[in-house]
């Protein structure tokens, strides 16, 4: 396309349907990758040249004009390449300014950050569009700061719009903050609030990023909001976009690079450094100490051989630990026990077994005395070994105290892990328990718990699923273990039961369906997690049964991290009971989770919990396949 | 062979409670009697008669709070303590006399020791931990003038002051100061102009005790880690670590070298006493004695070197007199 600059009246339009027309039956690429590098450099200087660039886009009309103005954004390599070429169209045309600060930002998430930059920095470099820009921050921090937006929009279209903020922030000076810094402190808080009360963490570490940035910059002298959160590269590069990079750079991720670059020179430069003047302080310690007479050897040592480490002796029976742990004021003796019990519990079960509610009781209520590393380790794997020992009786005292007065969320969830880590002993064989105690490492569960947690139990089922589709081609794989009866079997009703009777009496303290969401949470995992491992006992169908109810009543909760549990809670369930059971005996029950699932697969607004869902109904495929395929 | 360690000469009872301090003061000629102080967790300060082995006197001048300092100004006959009642106290303890003559408040409330060092004929000057946090103070005895007090600055984050040591050269040049603490670094204080001249981190935990060898530049510090730290100064007046030492069990209450500069003692938390040549840091004893932890470690001033004797005092209630290598 080339323009004849010749007459000062010539008409544009003509270009401008055409442009239009173009970019909204799809051809955007096509078009503007040759005209906008062409633009660019046109109008670099050439005051006239961006006049006619903006008469261009003034005259396309309304229904197209979304087509066009999106591909220009989407296409100029920088803020300031955007302002030449655009003009003040925002400012003029109404559908331009809709589809600018409403559309891009709001509607839509599938945009890249270098986008994003185009368009704030458009809207900032010009006076008559800042007060877009700052139109279009409060807007965007009214939707951060929504909590029904927090619970609801898809973890991609929360962090388009953090990013969106962060971004605005950077292009804002100092009487703009000024003047709307009260607005900013209001929104901020709200926001906050919302998303600190998310279960995931990904979107709480997005609320904490945006809230430090935001009063970063209202409270430039003061102290500053500051939390802690894992650094990694999510959050380095919305922290990068606070700072506004310079306007050559035509690829905004390059400074980011340079940036990172030059922080790893640095510290290496400083090392080296250190220890040169470390190696030189060595040299000369050393000749030194050759130049020194050997004077000293006219004191002649004495017998040191009985310098040993100073053992603190810990006590050789449980009751006497018992003793120590409820009542003893010697913090050594105290540690020393605490360090010991596990080892002792499982070695003196019959002894155990007299105490062993007792034993619970106190681990369930012991606090740190003293500063032991790793504390939460040793208590919790005291707790289990107690457990593994007896596990009746104090299954049953745990899950009673789990629905008690007067816990904290910490002991519930404490309480929880204490019963799926047994849980997983038990079900094991004895032969592969004794390895696994060899290593100390527990690959499945995580002993300090997190939400993570759920995560790698999901990937154990996710390879479950996968050698069970494959499995009835294969035949039997793992024919190779030893073989032992299963101790988990005459247990787990008294593992699972309980936990699923009372989830909907709200205690004073405690009320899982409303505020204790985070709980649920974990309590509908740990279910899961005890389907999954009572495999092959014969209680499955029973608690599969149970289990489908109870997922059934929850099915519609709003939050998604309990979806996640209730989705893994029927792939547990069609994993571990056995086939013809469910066919038989659960059918309609069948039918209608199907439908269920069908329907999160289409409108959940989680990812995790469409593919989870989906996940569910190829298990259910694959059932169903598998009969057919069995000769009856 | 090695020989075995050897067992106290005498052990001292009586106290009644933790010993938390140790001073000897045996130089004086006959008829004088040799003494030690000991400063105790229940408030007293006991006079012990090194010949009868029993107390002489019974001091109490800190309203029960436990004395954690005790140190002679000149003559047996002055001496000062320091105790937890915020208050360092000045005796007069000639002819039978049990009276405090002088205290000075120091607002107060942690364990750091006392500093005494004799820069003139009647003159002292005295270093203790200030009211304020990081602060130490100078005082200068017997006027109890303040001479300097020493604030490190700003965003140092050192932490209190757990120990400090004044000393000079040599008579006449200037006094300095050297203070570890709670962070694990010693600084080297220039106390004409209140300011740092050096400083070292030489622990990871707070030190717990220092002493410093003047004639050859070089000290040694111990913290509630399981390392002794040594390091020199240079003639730029520069802390540098010299060697670490690595002990068997953590925590270091108190560290002394013998004024002879031979030999040197520590005070363990795991109730032994170590012996180590000062030259190169060669263990050569472990003392083991106590029952509990050893709070303080002392050598005694006697004229004569084969009378010279190590003093320990401990949890246990029970000071240990030891006679150990007094042949060189």
């Amino acid at each position: 396309v080339c323009f004849v600059p010749g007459g000062l009246d010539c008409s544009i339009s003509f270009v401008s349907h055409v442009l239009g027309k173009v970019c909204v039956h799809g051809r955007q690429k096509e078009i503007l990758s040759v005209l906008v590098p062409r633009l660019t450099d046109l109008t670099k200087s050439d005051c006239i040249w961006q006049r006619i660039c903006w008469r261009l886009v003034e005259c396309v009309p309304d229904r197209w004009m979304e087509a066009v103005v999106l591909g220009f954004v989407q296409r100029a390599p920088g803020a300031d390449v955007l302002s030449r070429l655009l003009g003040n169209l925002v400012v003029k045309n109404k559908k331009a300014q809709f589809v600018v600060t409403q559309k891009v930002l709001l509607l839509q998430y599938c945009h890249t950050t270098a986008v994003l930059q185009n368009l704030l920095g458009y809207l900032s470099l010009d006076s008559l569009r800042r007060a877009l820009l700052i139109k279009v921050l409060q807007e965007l921090l009214e939707t951060w700061g929504s909590s029904s937006a927090v619970k609801h929009s898809p973890p991609e279209q929360q962090q388009y719009i953090s990013k969106a903020i962060l971004i605005c922030l950077s292009h804002l000076k100092e009487p703009e903050i000024e003047s709307c810094r009260q607005e900013l402190l209001t929104s901020m808080m709200e926001g906050v609030k919302c998303h600190l009360d998310s279960n995931l963490p990904q979107i709480r570490r997005l609320g904490m990023i945006v809230a430090e940035s935001i009063s970063s910059k209202i409270n430039t002298d003061g102290p500053v909001l500051k939390f802690q959160y894992e650094e990694d590269e999510e959050a380095r590069e919305l922290k990068s976009l606070l700072v506004q990079t310079p306007p050559f750079c035509v690829v905004p991720s390059l400074p980011d690079d340079n940036r990172n670059e030059k922080a790893d020179a640095a510290p290496p430069l400083v090392l080296e450094s250190n220890k040169k003047s470390h190696t030189t302080a060595l040299v000369m310690s050393d000749e030194e100490s050759d130049a020194e007479l050997d004077s000293d050897d006219d004191l002649i040592p004495y017998d040191m051989s009985e310098d040993k480490e100073l053992k603190i002796k810990a006590p050789v029976y449980i009751r006497d630990c018992i003793e120590v742990l409820t009542g003893s004021e010697d913090v050594d003796k105290w540690e020393a026990t605490v360090k010991t019990l596990e080892s002792l519990v499982r070695n003196n079960p019959a002894a155990t077994r007299e105490v062993s509610v007792e034993l619970a009781k106190i681990l369930l209520h012991l606090e740190e005395k003293t500063c032991i590393e790793g504390f939460v380790e040793l208590r919790q794997r005291a707790q289990v070994a107690v457990l593994t020992t007896d596990p009746i009786p104090v299954a049953k005292y745990l899950t009673s105290q789990f629905y008690s007065l007067n816990y904290s969320l910490r002991q519930r969830m404490d309480i929880l892990d204490v019963l799926v880590l047994a849980a997983q002993e038990l079900s094991y064989p004895k032969s592969h328990r004794k390895t696994k105690h060899s290593g100390a490492q527990n690959p499945c569960i995580q002993l300090l718990p997190g939400s993570d947690s759920s995560k790698d139990w999901r990937r154990i089922v996710d390879e479950r699923i996968k050698s069970k589709t494959r499995r009835f081609a294969t035949g039997q794989s793992q024919a190779e273990l030893a073989s032992s009866p299963n101790e988990f079997s005459s247990v787990v009703g008294h593992f699972f039961f309980p936990l699923i009777q009372q989830f909907d009496r709200p205690l004073t303290t405690f009320d899982l369906l409303g505020e204790d969401h985070f709980v649920l949470g974990r309590l509908v995992h740990t279910l899961a997690i005890l389907m999954y491992l009572a495999v092959n006992t014969v209680a499955v169908t029973a608690m599969g049964k149970a289990l489908l109810e109870f997922v059934w009543a929850l099915r519609f909760h709003t939050d998604s991290y309990v979806r996640q549990g209730l989705l893994s809670c029927i792939s547990s369930m069609l994993l571990s009971v056995p086939t013809e059971r469910l066919l038989q005996d659960m059918t309609e029950e069948l039918l209608e989770t199907q439908s269920w699932l069908g329907d999160v697969v289409e409108k959940d607004p989680d990812g995790d919990c469409r593919r989870l869902a989906l996940q569910n109904l190829l298990l259910m495929e694959n059932l169903k396949k598998k009969l057919k395929i069995v000769p009856s | 062979m090695a020989l075995p360690p050897p067992d106290p000469q005498f052990v001292l009872r009586g106290t009644s409670a933790a010993v938390h301090t140790l001073h000897f003061s045996c130089g004086g000629q006959e008829p004088d009697v040799p003494t030690l102080f000991s400063g105790s967790e229940n408030g007293f300060i006991h006079v012990w008669n090194l010949k009868t082995h029993r107390v002489n006197t019974e001091l109490d001048g800190h309203g029960r709070k436990s004395v954690y300092c005790v140190e002679t100004i000149g003559s047996k006959n002055r001496l000062l303590s320091q105790g937890r009642d915020q208050r360092i106290c000045l005796w007069d303890l000639a002819e039978g006399r049990t009276s405090v003559t002088d205290s000075v408040f120091t607002e107060n409330v942690g364990f750091c020791r006392c500093s005494l060092l004799k820069v003139a004929q009647g003159r002292w000057l005295v270093a203790m931990a200030a009211k304020a946090l990081e602060e130490v103070q100078v005082l200068e005895l017997p006027s109890k003038t303040s001479v300097c007090t020493l604030k490190p600055e700003v965003g140092a984050k050192l932490g209190m002051p757990m120990c400090l040591k004044l000393w000079q050269l040599n008579c006449g040049s200037q006094p300095l100061l050297l203070a570890g603490y709670e962070d694990g670094s010693v600084v080297l204080w220039n106390l004409s102009m209140g300011k740092v001249l050096s400083q070292l981190v030489c622990h990871q935990e707070p030190v717990m005790s220092l002493d410093f060898d003047s004639e050859k530049a070089k000290g040694i510090s111990g913290s509630s880690e399981k390392v002794l730290s040594i390091w020199s100064l240079n003639e730029q007046q520069n802390l540098q670590v010299y060697k670490t030492h690595k002990l068997v069990n953590a925590g270091i209450s108190d560290i002394t070298i013998r004024p002879d500069k031979k030999i040197l003692a520590t005070a363990g938390w795991d109730h032994r006493i170590r012996i180590f040549g000062w030259k190169k840091l060669k263990p050569l004893a472990v003392l083991n004695y106590h029952t509990a932890t050893v709070h303080c470690v002392s050598f005694s001033d006697h004229k004569n070197p084969s009378e010279r004797l190590l003093a320990a005092g401990s949890k246990d209630h029970r000071i240990s007199i030891w006679s150990i290598y007094t042949q060189t």
